[in-house]
């Protein structure tokens, strides 16, 4: 299953130092290694979890990620502020 | 409760207690001992004159009932397990470290997947929320590990320096941030815990088949309960307001028709709880579109089309109402349809806020042009 192709997940293959730490972290198989390097073979398939780009210690990955529940982010859209999660209150958090 | 399983079998490291609190050492000191009156402690482990936990590998009928009711309802909130530093089997100080979240459940995972296996588990505070969750909002973090390895004595304990983080649990931890600050290596293990043997057999090497993420028809399944709960957890304002105006009359509200009348549009609430909330994620990859309103819009109209003309038949709707039937239920679909992201594995944040930013406006104009039609048929003549 893919979803909607506009995830902000962006590769800098010059400063990939071909360490292979993204295509552990990441759930999606976004990144595959090639020639010592990796690649951003699978971007569609992105969801933004931020786990590559926070292992990445060369700065190579950049992403916006967050809490990607509708309910925080129509929470945040009624507020004006950024998505807000529930998870103080007794609703069932994500 | 019955412990099941022991498996502290003995050597001269260890000893089983049969009251946990027992093995405090003395009265001078003074300890919370909240950890070893879990009902999965088994006993107590010494080392290095430290007493930890035993955690047990089997899951009681008890553990798995937990499961059903963490899945259902607020339980999920209080299921937690105290942070800290537990023993699987018999460890050494060259045994395994697999480090998880304070939530029972991948606690409960983990320490089934250790079974026969001599290991630690290094339990962080997230706050009682799950390993994926909780990294997403970095409660399972860079800092709550330097935290939690300071805290627990692990240092002490084992010789190497490596712990195995679950890997859904990399967007919260920076890998070499916390080798860094504490020494101890980040490897990332599968993303599913009952793939641990596996990983360690392969030395330590996640299969590509083990470090993605699926989204099964069970998997999907599970998630229903809690879609459908917070829904219907609106129900009762919802059919107050279908109560209300299908008993107005130039008199004012009189709810003696209203029952009847609104029957159509109470069932249908419940029809589109069922339909966004339960049955959209059931068929998630088999309805069209990538967008979850779009898919929402899709089941709403296949479910709600059909069922306004059987209505109409039998409650002499006009087609005015009819359409606010459709547009409405429709629109609920939608919208629960959307909530649904929030249990997927695969959608991501930029995408829930390009659908709700022109579904969100659509699904109230919807809801309050539905009450419109609703109420110009039914007393809009008459005034």
């Amino acid at each position: 299953m893919k979803y909607l192709q506009n995830s902000t997940l962006k590769f800098f293959p010059e400063k990939c130092t071909g360490c292979g730490r993204c295509t552990e972290v990441c759930p999606h198989a976004v990144f595959e290694m090639s020639d010592k390097k990796a690649v951003m073979k699978h971007k569609d398939k992105c969801m933004e979890c931020g786990a590559c780009a926070k292992n990445c210690a060369f700065g190579a990955i950049s992403v916006n990620s967050g809490v990607g529940c509708a309910a925080a982010v129509i929470t945040g859209m009624l507020r004006g502020t950024e998505p807000v999660c529930g998870c103080d209150s007794s609703s069932g958090c994500c | 409760m019955d412990k099941q399983f022991q498996p502290v079998t003995g050597g001269n490291k260890s000893m089983l207690l049969k009251s946990p609190a027992a093995a405090c050492c003395g009265p001078a000191q003074k300890i919370d001992d909240s950890i070893f009156r879990q009902d999965f402690v088994t006993g107590t482990f010494i080392n290095e004159q430290v007493t930890f936990p035993v955690a047990a590998t089997l899951l009681t009928r008890k553990d798995r009932w937990n499961h059903v009711k963490a899945r259902t309802g607020s339980f999920r909130n209080n299921f937690t397990v105290v942070p800290g530093l537990y023993a699987v089997g018999n460890p050494s100080s060259n045994s395994d470290v697999f480090v998880s979240a304070n939530y029972g459940m991948s606690f409960n995972y983990l320490r089934e997947a250790l079974h026969g296996m001599n290991a630690w588990i290094l339990v962080l505070d997230t706050k009682g929320i799950n390993v994926w969750c909780a990294a997403g909002k970095g409660t399972f973090g860079t800092a709550e590990v330097v935290n939690r390895i300071r805290l627990s004595g692990v240092e002490k304990v084992v010789k190497h320096r490596k712990i195995i983080v679950p890997q859904l649990g990399a967007p919260g931890v920076d890998a070499a941030e916390v080798q860094k600050q504490t020494g101890f290596r980040v490897m990332y293990g599968p993303v599913l815990a009952k793939d641990i043997k596996a990983y360690v057999a392969a030395g330590y090497k996640a299969t590509g088949e083990m470090r993605i993420i699926k989204f099964g028809v069970i998997d999907r399944l599970v998630l229903t309960p809690m879609e459908i709960n917070p829904a219907m957890k609106k129900y009762p304002q919802f059919a107050l307001a279908v109560l209300v105006i299908f008993g107005l009359t130039p008199e004012g509200i009189i709810f003696k028709n209203a029952f009847y009348d609104g029957m159509p549009f109470l069932l249908g609430g419940l029809f589109a709880v069922l339909t966004g909330a339960f049955m959209t994620p059931m068929l998630l990859p088999f309805v069209p579109f990538r967008s979850f309103a779009l898919k929402g819009l899709l089941t709403g109209l296949a479910v709600f089309v059909p069922l306004s003309f059987s209505m109409a038949d039998v409650f002499q709707y006009s087609e005015l109402t009819q359409l606010a039937f459709v547009l409405l239920f429709t629109a609920f679909t939608s919208y629960f349809a959307v909530q649904f992201t929030g249990a997927t594995t695969f959608t991501h944040l930029s995408g829930v806020k390009k659908e709700l930013k022109y579904a969100l406006p659509i699904y109230i104009v919807t809801a309050v042009l539905s009450a419109f039609l609703i109420l110009y048929d039914r007393v809009g003549g008459m005034i």
